[in-house]
């Protein structure tokens, strides 16, 4: 209660964050160094957010959407920078899913899962291409990608390596999305793409969480070099 | 602020111990595998946490009694069930990184000048290998959706990306679990759907006896 004595308390200020120490405790080094190999050779990464108010699942959020768009152009700037970049990345899984469908190297339950991710990432596109219209940005165009299609198994591990750079890559961009609408949606994607890359681990019988109980972030820069051999 | 309507946040961990007598009622949703129907039973336990301050402390707090819950189903109740194969090895190996998430929260807590709730007492449904699979579903899953619920309330940066390496752990137990008892990785297909303190404590709060 320390009811409000001088008007403007601490409320919203929150006063101690001490910079770095939770992520600091929240990960290990063993952990971070694999991690950082992993991201060296594979990469991948996205970021979405908004999607839950753009794909109308939350009727009450219209209102909110509306005053981020026109009170804070300044950090809906970053926050369209993030969603155009995130866009990128899942117009590449996307197409990605689509090769590999079309190439027909999986039947089965195999097949099914691969096309249900190949599907959810078309949402994904749908619901960011939305989002980055809402702010009043411009959503970036396909980039068209190229992808080696030679195996079943080639295809599998290229998937997995995919697929963990995108939850990378959202979880690189998490705190440094200002928007809680865009957050909530791009949080709601990281998760996906992380249980796809968790299943998609099990089909090349590897760890589901190679990187132990803490999952480590990829920048942006990092995640572009690394999808950069599959643009076209 | 504009937040509330996707946030859900405040998941105070004190709240949670309010509850058991409502754990009762709703301990029969838990056994019927109704838990993401919860609209239902949602509103028995909403009203005793409606003026939940939030902030970030009160946030990990409960972040950290749905950790301590998970790490004792896996290294408590997964070791009595008796569990053989890819079961047994999940539960070993998911059960230590709860337990990190345990220590990393419980750190975090303190860092921020908080302190961390004590474990509570557990009491899980699970009687063989089958029920303990069902029931880990229902627990990661229900992760998932309460660090997702709970991340757009958090103040901190530096929280907020150590809750986002937490969850995308959860989703890859989740997803785990799920292909190894036949269900979609994806249940929520492309978007994971964020929870409110109300669902996750509907979901949870049966498991937690005092």
């Amino acid at each position: 209660m320390a009811s409000s004595a001088n008007g403007t308390e601490t409320h919203e200020e929150t006063p101690p964050q001490p910079a770095g120490i939770v992520e600091r405790l929240a990960r290990d080094d063993v952990d971070r160094k694999r991690f950082l190999k992993m991201a060296g050779s594979a990469g991948a990464a996205s970021f979405g957010a908004f999607v839950l108010a753009a794909c109308g699942s939350s009727s009450s959020s219209k209102s909110t959407t509306a005053s981020t768009a026109t009170s804070a152009s300044s950090s809906a700037g970053g926050d369209i920078a993030i969603l155009n970049y995130a866009l990128t990345l899942e117009y590449l899984e996307s197409e990605f899913y689509s090769k590999v469908i079309a190439a027909k190297l999986f039947s089965g339950k195999v097949g099914e899962l691969l096309q249900s991710f190949g599907s959810q990432e078309d949402s994904h596109v749908v619901a960011l291409k939305a989002a980055v219209s809402k702010l009043g940005g411009t959503p970036a165009e396909n980039p068209k990608g190229k992808f080696p299609i030679t195996s079943a198994t080639q295809v599998a591990q290229l998937a997995y390596t995919v697929e963990n750079l995108g939850a990378a890559a959202y979880l690189g961009q998490a705190a440094k999305i200002q928007s809680p609408e865009v957050l909530a949606s791009a949080l709601a994607i990281h998760s996906v793409e992380a249980r796809h890359a968790a299943t998609l681990a099990t089909l090349v019988k590897k760890s589901v969480t190679p990187q132990g109980a803490f999952a480590t972030p990829a920048d942006m820069s990092s995640v572009l070099a690394a999808v950069k051999p599959f643009l076209s | 602020m504009t937040t509330q309507e996707i946030a859900n946040p405040e998941l105070a961990a004190t709240e949670v111990h309010g509850i058991t007598r409502s754990s009762f009622i709703l301990r029969g949703a838990l056994a019927a595998g109704a838990l993401y129907g919860t609209a239902s039973v949602a509103p028995f336990v909403s009203q005793a946490f409606a003026e939940t301050g939030g902030g970030d402390v009160e946030i990990l707090n409960f972040a950290l009694t749905l950790e301590y819950l998970e790490a004792d189903f896996y290294n408590v109740k997964g070791r009595q069930v008796g569990l053989s194969g890819e079961a047994r090895k999940y539960a070993r190996v998911f059960g230590a990184e709860e337990a990190a998430h345990v220590s990393a929260l419980s750190a975090a807590i303190k860092q921020l000048g908080g302190k961390p709730v004590a474990k509570p007492t557990f009491v899980f449904p699970a009687t063989d290998e089958k029920s303990f699979l069902a029931l880990a579903s229902v627990l990661e899953n229900t992760g998932v959706g309460a660090y997702n619920g709970a991340g757009p309330s958090l103040k901190s940066k530096e929280v907020l990306a150590s809750a986002g390496s937490i969850v995308q752990i959860e989703a890859r137990h989740a997803a785990a679990i799920d292909l190894l008892i036949g269900k979609s990785p994806t249940p929520n297909e492309g978007f994971d759907k964020p929870l409110s303190k109300a669902e996750v404590l509907a979901a949870a709060g049966p498991l937690i006896k005092k």
